[in-house]
């Protein structure tokens, strides 16, 4: 028995140890987050097809404007829920540059499923010079990028207030309550009715700022679905093979005092 | 018996064959079948079979990820990403590897207290935990290594700080760290050689760990409690009945390092390593993997740089000369009750090391960290040397078997003769 609890006790230092070293934050006074439901959390969760494809219409129109997703591809939109068809149709909206050609020329032609989401900008520097000097990131694993990402992204999207009295705010920034420091240069870019959705639900700043971050969060983990289903099979298997293994083991031991 | 050749007694013509001129069926079954094994193993003797099933996997898994990454500053972070995302199962190969690594050292933790708590390092094991020590510092590096090649923000600068540590050596310490780097600064060249050595170094582990077991073998396993096997009442072969009870821990371990790969992935890691390297952007909070923060505390602690380099450096050291500082004869701790408390107070020293070395490096957290590795000191180096000449430890059992058998008499008619035919 002794040797249980000194097995029990080991394995909660270890524990204590982990959770101790959950990763130290930002100085300054602690921000809470917002606890938001999304559905893709927990055990069984899966990303909303319809919230996914609402984000997307987000990202295309209004933060495609200034953030890359160089991670993603158009073919990666088949797993939204949208058809070929509509990807295709998506993706030849965009001019994409290709080349050289026979005459050693750069071309430009509509983008297929193979190419990766167009880039806003060539390159950081012409990013900064269009945007006050500010760079905005990629978003590809932005909601992996951050603590409670995906509840991150949703606080930010709808945290941005009048500054507080006093509050010594820098030229060209924005106060935001849920960005460390407060100071933004992002500006707000959700107002009510921003986008309008194909399927008419109504573009509130939260419902926009929820379908975006389950769609960043989709493009940060798009395996989170098949990973979550393999686990939960892959760990049922190894309990019951636990229940034999241990079973095979005291037969074993039957005959032995100990 | 031709001369020359092994007399082997397998019956199996063709493994017949082999074994008499390369016993190594003859060598499987005395080591891993018949070997005695001491009875009263408690379930802290899995877990250097979980670790060396661990290093299998970390093998296993690293070298299909090598396939498919690529040691550039420009492309590593994407390498990465497509792994996750376009290459088959990258993504469970990746969390395998990722997660691979913390339970690898929560193992071998485990491991390390189960040594120190029963005297595993006292004579005649000597040489067995030394190679051990050696272990666990191949292990640190190679993990370094290897975070750094994802190239993310805490790659990058826990690069930079680790790789600046030895900048603290007086006159040499600057070319050490150039020599290191491949340059001036973190970069291209010492991307390419981590990735080579990370490589590398899992090999030199096996290798290590192969000199680990066969230093084992001769002298064989300690035991709950601390005293030698006096005759085969006291032993059982390794085979079935350690085969048997290290399979349970390592399914009870798998549901554990499935949990972690499947749910919560990232829970070990930090949010910064998803954001790309960038040379010019400093991370609020340099912080390294969970598992050197205790050391990473160490170093903290003192507020003069070579110092807290050396002390840190000492903090592993005075590993290796344990075996000599402890100078009671006793092995287990269940026979010294002092000495007992002495070590659960330096697990909490450890644990809040662990605690301290996530904190920004101020006030309290340093007069924390600071008392925490005075005490992680003078353990070694004041109480076990004092403790083994002032503390009366309980009186030990005359045998293993004596505790469980009344009067120590015999086995049981079929305990000792069942495992052959099962074997």
């Amino acid at each position: 028995m002794s040797s249980f609890r000194n097995l029990v006790g080991a394995l909660m230092l270890g524990a204590a140890t982990i959770l101790g070293a959950a990763p130290a934050q930002a100085a300054g006074p602690a921000i809470t987050l917002p606890d938001t439901r999304f559905s893709f959390e927990g055990f069984f969760g899966v990303y909303d097809r319809g919230s996914l494809q609402r984000g997307f219409q987000v990202y295309k129109e209004v933060c495609s404007a200034c953030h890359a997703m160089r991670q993603l591809s158009y073919r990666n939109l088949l797993e939204i829920g949208l058809t070929e068809a509509q990807v295709r149709a998506i993706a030849a909206t965009f001019q994409v540059v290709d080349g050289p050609n026979d005459q050693g020329e750069m071309f430009e032609r509509p983008a297929r499923l193979s190419d990766r989401f167009r880039r806003p900008f060539a390159n950081e520097q012409a990013a900064r010079a269009a945007n006050n000097g500010a760079y905005p990131p990629d978003l590809s694993v932005m909601v992996k990028a951050r603590l409670n990402g995906a509840d991150y992204m949703h606080a930010l999207l709808t945290g941005y207030r009048d500054p507080p009295a006093g509050f010594q705010l820098m030229d060209g920034m924005n106060y935001n309550a849920y960005f460390p420091g407060h100071q933004i240069a992002m500006p707000n870019v959700l107002n009510p009715g921003q986008v309008e959705y194909a399927d008419r639900t109504e573009a509130t700043v939260d419902q926009m700022a929820r379908d975006v971050t389950t769609f960043m969060a989709w493009a940060a983990e798009p395996e989170a679905e098949k990973r979550r289903a393999m686990g939960i099979r892959i760990i049922l298997f190894l309990i019951i093979l636990g229940g034999l293994t241990y079973a095979v083991k005291r037969k074993v031991w039957a005959d032995v005092k100990h | 018996m031709a001369i020359g050749l092994h007399d082997s007694t397998i019956s199996n013509p063709v493994i017949r064959w082999v074994d008499q001129r390369l016993p190594i069926f003859t060598m499987m079954q005395k080591e891993y079948g018949t070997f005695p094994t001491p009875r009263n193993f408690n379930y802290f003797w899995n877990f250097g079979a979980l670790a060396m099933v661990t290093l299998m996997i970390m093998i296993a898994t690293g070298i299909f990820l090598a396939m498919n990454y690529t040691p550039h500053t420009s492309y590593a972070f994407d390498s990465v990403e497509r792994i996750m995302r376009d290459v088959n199962y990258g993504w469970l190969i990746r969390y395998v590897h990722m997660n691979g690594a913390s339970m690898f050292f929560i193992v071998v933790y485990i491991h390390i207290w189960r040594g120190l708590y029963y005297g595993s390092y006292k004579a005649p094991r000597e040489l067995l935990w030394i190679l051990g020590v050696v272990i666990f510092l191949l292990m640190m590096a190679t993990a370094f290594m290897g975070y750094v090649l994802p190239w993310g923000q805490m790659s990058f600068w826990g690069a930079t700080v680790i790789t600046n540590l030895f900048s603290a050596f007086p006159i040499v310490g600057e070319h050490i760290v150039t020599w290191l780097w491949g340059g001036f600064s973190v970069d291209n060249p010492t991307l390419n050689r981590f990735f080579s050595l990370h490589y590398l170094m899992p090999f030199v582990i096996a290798g290590v760990v192969f000199l680990h077991v066969a230093a084992l073998h001769i002298t064989g396993s300690n035991n709950p409690l601390g005293i030698d096997p006096k005759g085969p009442q006291d032993t059982l072969p390794f085979h079935p009945y350690y085969t048997a009870k290290d399979s349970v821990g390592l399914v009870v371990y798998f549901i554990v390092f499935a949990f972690l790969v499947f749910f919560t992935p990232n829970m070990l890691g930090h949010p910064d390593n998803y954001i790309p390297a960038n040379p010019l952007v400093t991370p609020a909070h340099i912080v390294p993997e969970w598992y050197f923060l205790p050391f990473y505390a160490v170093l903290r602690a003192v507020p003069d740089k070579l110092g807290g380099v050396l002390l840190m450096f000492g903090s592993i050291a005075v590993l290796f000369i344990l075996p000599w500082l402890d100078t009671s004869p006793v092995r287990s701790m269940r026979f010294r009750p002092i000495a007992k408390w002495a070590l659960f107070l330096w697990g909490i020293a450890f644990v809040v090391l662990g605690w301290a070395g996530g904190k920004p490096a101020e006030q309290p957290y340093v007069l924390i960290s600071q008392i925490a590795t005075a005490y992680y000191f003078a353990y070694f180096l004041i109480i076990l040397p004092l403790l083994g000449r002032l503390e009366r430890p309980l009186a030990l059992p005359e045998s293993i078997a004596l505790p469980v058998l009344r009067g120590g008499g015999p086995l049981p008619a079929g305990a000792m003769a069942k495992p052959m035919e099962k074997a």
